[in-house]
């Protein structure tokens, strides 16, 4: 089974983030990049999935700049076996929509039965890609998955949903995004991170994975920032003196924060 | 000039050492500390991430790195908010199997050293007794040989990890020359005749078991000698030169830690009106204080660095980095404590623990004064 695994690097999720003034999109240089933790159960699945079946190799794709390549180099340490990694200025700023047709085209120069993906990046949070990369490549579409089960060309997977969970089951080639219910990531080991330098990294300018200039970036992609804003600052809390009624008052409180 | 302490590979090794003594370690050791030892599953989670054998080549089980690597994940432990006492617990292995390694003997390399590494057994290594610490030369354990088996008596006492331990790598006297009749063997201790008499209380190091010994007639069989008959000796001199070193590393990674929470708490702590660091006094303080850990952590990172580059037999060299980051490691802690006030006396500041943890690194493996005679013969001869 071959297995591809869409990894992003993104700001650490402890850092302040911001949007830069001029395009407004993340401001990705001032903070330290790391793996999508997402995407560390998406790498994990995909080596379990590999060791348990004995064959296929595990790929990395990633799209983003120079930098990202740490990201890879961490997955490759993890031990998936090489990595794709598009780069282009002409790249930066694209939503979703447009990054999903980058992947996509990516994904073409690539063999692969399976794609395994993080259910959300910790900076945009749309949750979208694993679907709309399906509807692109034409792929059985697997999301939210908390348990993947593969058998032939059979993936079965448990999908989270708010109360429980839905079997669900399709043949490959399948994209599959997991939650982090699904395994306990393993740490890159010293042989490991040793191994990753040695690993094959192929690098892809957009023309390189035929990717037209005009669909990808600010330029290319559907949705624009109109405007931000910073968070507004805390506001002082709202204390309620018992005075007898303190728990009707409280009750009240919640139900007017709709919390209740 | 190249970093060697930075490359990309060691920075993505110090990440995977922050990220699993976050995870793995940090929560627990409160628990582990009221507990008086470390759970074995720790071993299997520190193998499984490959942190166990750093610098043993793959061949005997370790990961291939070198001495600069393994200085690497003890100190970014230390860094990370682990102790010097998790340290001693976790990694007893470094100083109990290192002869077994060097001796090149499969059948003992397989059945002790492997599993060690693979974090499945524990391993303690046993010289000191009730009438012996100092000097090695006096110890009275004795094994005397009958048939295929050793005959071991003895008694050996403050030995790190022997309450948990598969097996302990035992010095022993097979002959009657101070030196030369001592010899080292490794006891199972599902051994009969093995006891553990007691589990220690002590200051410090409170999560590291630390146990006295009784062997009573224990039968040993004779392949569980490291090399010779006569060569224990040699054997725990030469090893003690990675111990010492090892200290070395507690000793100012625990420095750098407790220096990290003062600073952090000084900058937070208003005394008459202001923070703590707006006192000259208090600035000056923490000035001498990262000069003593970042002088000390440099010298130790030139012995490994000479280590690494082929160097050998560098043991005064080893004792003064020992001798060097202690003292750094005792003047940093105690006036951690003093910084943190109130406090910094209680359980629940770290830096109490540190300052309990770091007294015992100037007495175990060599106390200062014997690795001073030590230097002291290198030097005048
Ligand atoms: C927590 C802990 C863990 C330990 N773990 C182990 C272990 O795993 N395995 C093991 O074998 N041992 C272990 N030890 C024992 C340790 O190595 C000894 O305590 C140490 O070597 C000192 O020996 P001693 O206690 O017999 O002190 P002594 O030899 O009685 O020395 C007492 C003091 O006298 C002074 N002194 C000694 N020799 C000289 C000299 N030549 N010149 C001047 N002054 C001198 C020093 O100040 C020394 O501290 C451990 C000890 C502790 C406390």
């Amino acid at each position: 089974m071959n297995i591809v695994v869409c990894v992003k690097q993104v700001p650490d999720t402890w850092a302040e983030k911001r949007l830069s003034d001029s395009d407004k999109t993340v401001d990705r240089e001032g903070v330290e990049g790391v793996m999508n933790e997402l995407d560390e159960y998406a790498v994990e699945e995909a080596l379990r999935i590999k060791e348990a079946g004995g064959d296929g190799t595990v790929t990395v794709l990633t799209m983003g700049p120079d930098k990202a390549v740490e990201t890879i180099r961490k997955a490759l340490s993890m031990g998936a076996d090489q990595a794709v990694h598009v780069v282009d200025d002409a790249l930066h700023g694209s939503d979703a929509l447009a990054t999903s047709n980058a992947l996509a085209k990516a994904l073409g120069t690539i063999e692969y039965d399976l794609v395994i993906l993080g259910v959300e990046s910790t900076d945009a949070r749309m949750s979208v890609i694993p679907a709309m990369l399906a509807e692109r490549t034409g792929a059985a579409q697997l999301t939210f998955a908390r348990k993947v089960e593969v058998s032939g060309t059979t993936v079965k997977i448990e999908r989270q949903t708010d109360t429980g969970y839905d079997v669900v089951e399709a043949s490959t080639p399948a994209i599959v995004s997991v939650v982090e219910k699904i395994n306990e990531p393993r740490y890159p080991s010293f042989k490991g991170i040793m191994a990753a330098k040695k690993k094959p990294l192929t690098t892809l300018t957009i023309a390189d994975a035929g990717v037209d200039g005009g669909s990808v970036g600010l330029a290319g992609s559907g949705t624009e920032v109109a405007e931000f804003a910073a968070r507004p600052p805390k506001q002082a809390g709202q204390i309620v003196k018992d005075e007898g009624d303190g728990g009707a008052k409280l009750a009240e409180f919640l139900a007017s924060q709709k919390l209740v | 000039m190249t970093d060697v302490w930075n490359t990309p590979e060691r920075v993505a090794l110090r990440q995977t050492v922050r990220d699993f003594t976050v995870r793995e370690i940090v929560p627990y050791l409160d628990q582990w500390e009221d507990d008086g030892e470390v759970p074995r599953s720790l071993h299997k989670a520190a193998a499984a991430a490959g942190l166990l054998g750093i610098s043993t080549p793959e061949s005997l089980g370790g990961q291939g790195g070198d001495a600069i690597d393994n200085m690497i994940v003890q100190e970014e432990m230390l860094y990370t908010g682990a102790s010097s006492g998790l340290l001693s617990a976790l990694f007893t292995h470094g100083i109990a199997i290192p002869h077994i390694l060097h001796s090149g003997d499969r059948y003992l390399i397989d059945r002790y050293a492997k599993p060690a590494l693979a974090g499945e057994k524990i391993g303690s290594l046993a010289v000191t007794e009730p009438d012996a610490g100092s000097d090695v030369s006096a110890i009275r354990t004795r094994a005397v040989r009958d048939g295929d088996e050793y005959v071991v008596n003895g008694a050996k006492t403050f030995i790190t990890s022997s309450t948990r331990a598969d097996f302990v790598t035992t010095v022993v006297r097979t002959g009657d020359e101070a030196h030369h009749g001592i010899s080292l063997i490794v006891v199972d201790t599902d051994s009969p005749g093995f006891t553990v008499v007691r589990r220690l209380r002590k200051m410090g190091w409170l999560c590291s078991d630390t146990g006295e010994l009784a062997y009573v007639d224990v039968r040993v069989p004779a392949r569980n000698m490291i090399g010779g008959e006569g060569s224990g000796f040699g054997q725990v001199a030469t090893q003690f030169g990675g111990e010492r070193l090892g200290l070395a590393v507690h000793a100012y990674g625990v420095a750098q830690r407790a220096l990290d929470l003062t600073i952090e708490h000084v900058r937070n702590r208003i005394a008459f009106g202001k923070p703590l660091i707006a006192k000259q006094v208090v600035r000056h303080k923490l000035v001498e204080m990262t000069r003593a850990v970042d002088v000390s952590r440099t010298y130790a990172h030139t012995i490994a660095e000479r280590i690494v580059n082929g160097e050998q037999g560098l043991f005064a060299e080893a004792a003064m980095a020992k001798n060097q980051c202690v003292e750094a490691c005792e003047f940093v802690v105690n006036e951690a404590v003093q910084l943190h006030g109130g406090m910094g006396y209680m359980r629940d500041s770290e830096v109490e623990r540190h300052y309990r943890d770091a007294r015992i690194l100037g007495i175990g493996g060599g106390a200062t004064e014997v690795m001073n005679d030590l230097i002291a013969k290198a030097l005048f001869g």
